[in-house]
């Protein structure tokens, strides 16, 4: 914060660094924020709920991102997650109970050119096989 | 930084390359196919080999045909490897020498890169993207300098104006018109914007862009800057395009380290900085007063126009946003003359556009072409039609906010025009084929689905009309709705384009009207099902 000089301006930078470093946002953290940009809370709230890459709960240790792209979507990314979701027994936007994994979908990666695309943990999976994703899913579930 | 500092910058570094360059493909696309791995495989290969004297392998942007990636070629002979495995990188050093090659070559003369002409996209795929030495060897920066030194804001505009260049975002409003209006709108600051928030799905040509040219959008921006009369430049960029965010902020550390941006460029009184804000995933902030909205901190929520951003934009100064496409087509204007711009493409829409051309096609990834060209050369020449040889059924450009046109239209051009006649978009430039096998009821449900998710909800036809049309969508699909049904979300795509308060709401209806237009049995077999269901149960 110090760094954009606490304007007020610099809100969604802030958040985007805070996220970072906590991996979500609490309602404490938004607090603190508004306090220190001298920003009413309920701005600060409404920015962080207003965008989709803010998450005020705590996601899994392990993420597993379905692209919902059009490309994605012509070349079968529905029946991809519909496996994924029977394999994990989650629905998509979910985590599981022991915090293992989070199922989430996303809007485009900019992939298109390998549809479908996944990202595990950060690594961007192309031409992704249904039977091949399942599998590693299974594998993110079942380790200690 | 003086001219002749440009050229020994340019001298240099052409005098240290080797005699064999090695291009391999860094970008987003080829690294989830593992193309870093190669890239470190075929640096060890080389010093195996003991041939460090002579081959350089340079990590290089996007070479467009993301589906064979990771790509490699060899920069002297033009050779070009497709899917290239990193344990083949011996092989590929080996075949320099004459060796035996197994890995799997591409033509350069196949109609996908023959039929192509790059103006943005040149140095995709030939440059590293990382070291700004390469852009300034192979003239970057020159046209900078040449506006700075020898040409005044009013005949920047004006070549800009002759050269015909029209908006890449989607709605082609003519680039050089909009720069006059920054400019003669009074302001004590002007900021230019370059808007890097390629929310539609099925697009990726400014990230791609983006990660591999990351100077050419600089040195666009710098010269708009100049041609307005602002200090400040902001690059908004989606949050979603980690690799592009990381590129531009080394270019942009790499620029100020030259002085090409910062105080007193190349020695004029001219100062400029560009900082970058990231996106946080909402797609409504394409739209410039959203996205200023969120570059200012606050909600990304649009505004009614007018007054433009031109006139009353950024912190209320005037402001000049541009996309990333049309901010790469700037220094090639400025160096080769408005002329030569306008005499590419077709009367009204000038020069080329990049398309993301993907889906059901054999060849995806990106091109560049010159406007004008067929949809269908589009789609069966450079594309090679669908991969299973089962018929293209039509095309859907523009996003969430364009249409889809049907195989019968494919001999229509691209341009601004045309596209808009035949119920669609250009759009940014996404271009996703489908064929027989795609349900086009489901591809209008799937963008009314996107748009009800990414309404704002500010006004009131967008938040509330796309939830009906969703779920009247979803009832069709199922079977289950009547033909009154129908008629309601044909009057509700009326409502929504006359009354919502920005292009999300107004063009929501686009797939849906196109599908319609064009494909409207597939909607009334539908239909017809639960009459046929009724009249047996009675």
């Amino acid at each position: 914060m110090k760094r954009h000089q606490y304007r007020a301006d610099a809100l969604i930078e802030v958040l985007h660094k805070a996220q970072e470093l906590y991996g979500h946002l609490t309602e404490d953290r938004l607090l603190a924020i508004a306090h220190s940009l001298h920003l009413p809370p309920s701005r600060v709230y409404g920015v962080a709920t207003f965008y989709h890459f803010f998450s005020l709960t705590p996601q899994g240790e392990h993420s597993c991102t379905v692209c919902l792209g059009t490309a994605c979507y012509v070349k079968g990314a529905m029946e991809l997650l519909a496996t994924l979701e029977t394999e994990s027994g989650l629905r998509a936007g979910s985590t599981s109970a022991d915090g293992k994994l989070s199922l989430l979908t996303a809007r485009c990666l900019g992939a298109c050119g390998i549809a479908p695309a996944v990202i595990v943990d950060g690594n961007v999976a192309g031409h992704a096989d249904p039977e091949v994703m399942r599998a590693r899913v299974r594998a993110l579930l079942d380790e200690d | 930084m003086e001219f002749q500092d440009l050229q020994i910058m340019a001298e240099q570094e052409r005098s240290r390359r080797k005699a064999i360059r090695i291009h391999c493909c860094t970008s987003s696309g080829c690294q989830a196919s593992g193309a870093l791995e190669l890239f470190h495989q075929l640096q060890a290969a080389v010093e195996a080999a003991g041939q460090s004297e002579r081959v350089d392998i340079v990590g290089v942007g996007c070479m467009g045909f993301c589906g064979q990636g990771p790509m490699v070629s060899v920069e002297a002979d033009g050779v070009l490897f497709e899917h290239v495995r990193p344990e083949q990188a011996p092989e590929i050093i080996a075949s320099l020498d004459g060796g035996p090659c197994n890995v799997k070559q591409g033509d350069h003369a196949h109609p996908f890169f023959a039929r192509q002409l790059h103006i943005v996209r040149r140095n995709g795929g030939v440059i590293d993207p990382e070291r700004i030495e390469e852009y300034i060897a192979v003239g970057g920066y020159q046209a900078l300098y040449h506006v700075l030194h020898e040409m005044s804001p009013a005949e920047v505009i004006d070549a800009i104006t002759r050269s015909g260049l029209r908006g890449r975002g989607g709605a082609g409003y003519p680039t050089g018109l909009k720069w006059a209006t920054v400019a003669k709108s009074p302001g004590e600051r002007k900021f230019v914007i370059c808007n890097g928030d390629e929310g539609d799905p099925g697009a990726f040509m400014d990230r791609s862009i983006l990660e591999s040219d990351p100077h050419l959008i600089l040195e666009g921006m710098s010269i708009a800057a100049y041609a307005v009369g602002a200090d400040q430049g902001y690059l908004y960029v989606r949050g979603e395009y980690p690799l592009a965010i990381a590129r531009l902020q080394k270019a942009i550390a790499q620029a100020r380290k030259h002085d090409l941006l910062g105080s007193q460029i190349f020695d004029t009184s001219f100062n400029f900085r560009v900082d970058i804000r990231v996106g946080a995933g909402a797609f409504v902030c394409g739209e410039e007063t959203a996205l200023i909205a969120s570059i200012e901190g606050r909600r990304g929520q649009p505004r009614p126009r007018p007054p433009y951003p031109a006139e009353h934009g950024l912190w209320g100064y005037p402001t000049l946003i541009n996309n990333v496409e049309t901010f790469g087509n700037i220094a090639p204007i400025i160096t080769n003359g408005a002329d030569w711009y306008a005499g590419i493409g077709t009367e009204r829409s000038k020069g080329t556009k990049v398309f993301a051309l993907t889906g059901k096609v054999r060849n995806t990834g990106l091109i560049e072409v010159p406007m004008g060209m067929t949809i269908r050369e589009i789609v069966e020449e450079l594309g090679g039609g669908t991969p299973d040889g089962t018929p293209v059924k039509g095309v859907q450009t523009g996003g969430p906010s364009g249409g889809c046109i049907p195989e019968a239209l494919f001999d229509t051009p691209v341009d601004y025009e045309s596209l808009a006649e035949v119920g669609s978009i250009m759009g940014s430039g996404g271009m996703v084929v489908m064929d027989a096998t795609t349900n086009m009821v489901e591809i209008a449900r799937f963008y009314m689905e996107f748009c009800m998710d990414e309404s704002c909800g500010k006004c009131v036809p967008c938040r509330t009309g796309t939830v009906q049309m969703y779920r009247l969508l979803s009832k069709i699909s199922a079977g289950q709705a009547t033909a009154a049904d129908l008629a309601t979300l044909e009057q509700l795509c009326h409502l929504l384009r006359e009354t919502s308060l920005c292009g999300l709401g107004q063009s929501a209806p686009n797939p849906v009207q196109s599908t319609l237009r064009y494909f409207r049995e597939e909607y009334e077999r539908l239909l017809r099902k639960r009459v046929t269901i009724n009249l047996t149960s009675r």
